[in-house]
């Protein structure tokens, strides 16, 4: 290979005057090794890279490289009507479709100033906290999962989150791809022996969460591998906008349910958590502890549901043209925030349309994370940034 | 919104169209990087949070529109947005990425979908398409390939053949009595 076509080395580009922690300098004698860890590989959750600088076991550097699943869904949308990108939004993070769904539509509701009826807030509501709960356990089995605990705690995760798809899948017809919002409520009604069923589950999961903290929160080993691995500065979460459960685990109170109190979140009693050291361990309990919220929400909406519409009666959603304007639409997903901002020239498709992904933008900090620990722990740090393909590269 | 109490800025109030909506701040991009440190350091407003970067394509300029947030203060949006001269040569904007590290893929990305030019990012590369791709997708004028990856296969000489054959088959025959 002649040298114009080699690879350029991930040392070569270090920045000059970039205020990140780029100067560890390699310890040992000898050369460092280049590791491209993915885009095959087990433990990126699809198909992400990290070019990673090794001296000895120590990493030096890290370049995340996206792109290998992108397929320009703004793009896509803006040549095509507002509703026909609503299935589209399903498969951004497709482990919680409903937030993404939630998210878009309600972008669109602040663009046309539509109102949303009682009935559909809560449903929205519960199944926006189902979908918590399940990515929250099916994360916490897949950061298990890659520490080397292969199996039992992600098929327990599994087991769970199978339950909360049955229910999304009688409700709207699939188990992922749900397709359920629509500006101004939501698709379909629920029927009362839905919302009986889902009392039943919901009343099972606070059983799973306390079997899952008895097997894994006081682990020797879990705690030996995560506890001041990974350790993120609040300043700097802030700075780098992470959001949602990273952020928390930082110790920064801000949670888009709160803050903002879309739909009908200032209704209901729940507590944010909040960590202190910002590891990966905190992270992990930031989400087992989320993952009880989330029931609290739950048993308060399942309580408080009254029956009537679930659609505003007036609402255009076919050939939908709104006024000529721009806004911005966030909501807490469960990855963090998830924003849609879109720009209406008063014509049947958006001028512009853009989504924020907090997937994207937590691994904002993952070279900063990593730097100077063991390369087994990169895989443990990238774990607990919760991430999803799909949303990262869109 | 009196930010020209601090430096010598050129900031004006852009109006969205619909009145319900936030309006943004439009600022000249040579006084954005010191608007924007205002804006971050200031005892009232703290927007210590970017949270959202989008590029957007107007017909005679390119537009970069950003999202602000007080984590400490909670509030917001308070939108700020910068405009390129064209839409051709002269499209550079001041980073703000050593403001807010959040901007430093969301530039990138812009970059490598938009084509604005970031002065001073630390790492402008593209983000999403591969290095060597030369157009800007996003735009609205982009016009795609017809195949990104071309390369003939045994299939186009089936076809040439195929339609060779078609072609000679469509010739009017003499005799006239074959079937």
């Amino acid at each position: 290979m002649s040298e114009s076509q080699t690879k350029p080395s991930i040392l070569a580009d270090k920045p000059e005057g970039w205020n990140r922690p780029t100067a560890i300098e390699p310890q040992n004698e000898g050369e460092l090794l280049e590791v491209a860890m993915g885009p095959h590989h087990p433990s990126t959750h699809g198909v992400f890279r990290m070019d990673v600088a090794l001296d000895g076991e120590r990493v030096i550097r890290l370049r995340p490289v996206f792109g290998y699943l992108h397929r320009n869904h703004e793009k896509i949308a803006e040549g095509q009507s507002y509703l026909a990108s609503m299935p589209y939004t399903d498969r951004l993070d497709y482990i919680c479709p409903i937030t993404n769904n939630w998210a878009y539509a309600l972008a669109v509701e602040k663009l046309t100033g539509q109102e949303v009826p009682e009935r559909a807030e809560y449903l929205r509501v519960i199944l926006g906290e189902l979908t918590r709960y399940q990515n929250h356990a099916s994360s916490i089995g897949f950061l298990i999962q890659e520490m080397g605990a292969s199996g039992t705690p992600l098929m327990y995760a599994f087991r769970e989150r199978e339950k909360i798809l049955d229910l999304f899948e009688e409700l709207t017809g699939a188990r992922m791809m749900v397709n359920y919002m629509r500006f101004g409520g939501c698709r379909v009604d629920a029927s009362p022996g839905w919302l009986d069923r889902t009392r039943k589950v919901v009343a099972g999961l606070t059983e799973f969460a306390d079997e899952f903290d008895r097997l894994l929160s006081t682990n020797e080993i879990l705690m030996a591998r995560t506890q001041g691995v990974g350790v993120l500065r609040p300043e700097l979460a802030v700075n780098a906008g992470v959001t949602g459960p990273m952020l928390r685990a930082s110790g920064v109170n801000y949670d888009i349910r709160k803050v903002d109190g879309y739909g009908i979140y200032n209704r209901f009693k729940f507590r944010v958590p909040l960590g202190d050291h910002g590891d990966v361990y905190d992270r992990y309990m930031i989400r087992m502890l989320e993952m009880r919220e989330s029931i609290k929400i739950l048993e308060q909406a399942l309580k408080e549901i009254q029956p009537g519409p679930v659609m505003d009666s007036k609402a255009k959603i076919r050939g939908l043209r709104p006024k000529v304007g721009e806004a911005y639409g966030r909501i807490e997903a469960p990855k963090g925030e998830l924003g849609f901002y879109l720009i209406s020239d008063g014509g049947p498709n958006p001028y512009r349309y853009r989504v924020r992904p907090p997937s994207l933008i937590n691994l904002t900090v993952l070279e900063d994370m990593c730097l100077g620990v063991n390369v087994a722990d990169v895989v443990l740090i990238f774990g607990s940034v919760d991430i999803v393909l799909g949303e990262v590269d869109r | 919104m009196i930010e020209a109490a601090v430096p010598g800025a050129a900031v004006e109030i852009a109006p969205n169209p619909n009145p319900s909506l936030p309006h943004s701040l439009r600022i000249a991009p040579a006084c954005a990087l010191a608007v924007a440190k205002f804006l971050r350091d200031d005892e009232d407003l703290k927007l210590d949070f970017l949270s959202n970067v989008t590029g957007v394509d107007w017909p005679e300029s390119l537009e970069a529109v950003y999202h602000l947030y007080s984590v400490e203060k909670k509030h917001g949006p308070v939108i700020i947005r910068m405009h390129t001269v064209n839409r051709t040569d002269q499209v550079e904007l001041p980073s703000l990425t050593p403001i807010w590290r959040s901007a430093e893929f969301q530039e990138r990305e812009i970059f490598d979908l938009y084509g604005i030019i970031f002065t001073g990012h630390p790492d402008l590369r593209r983000l999403l398409m591969w290095e060597g791709f030369k157009d800007h997708p996003m735009r609205r004028d982009y016009v795609a390939p017809d195949d990104f990856e071309y390369e003939p296969t045994a299939h186009d000489e089936v076809l040439k053949r195929a339609e060779a054959h078609q072609a000679a088959a469509a010739e009017p025959q003499e005799s006239g009595a074959g079937v």
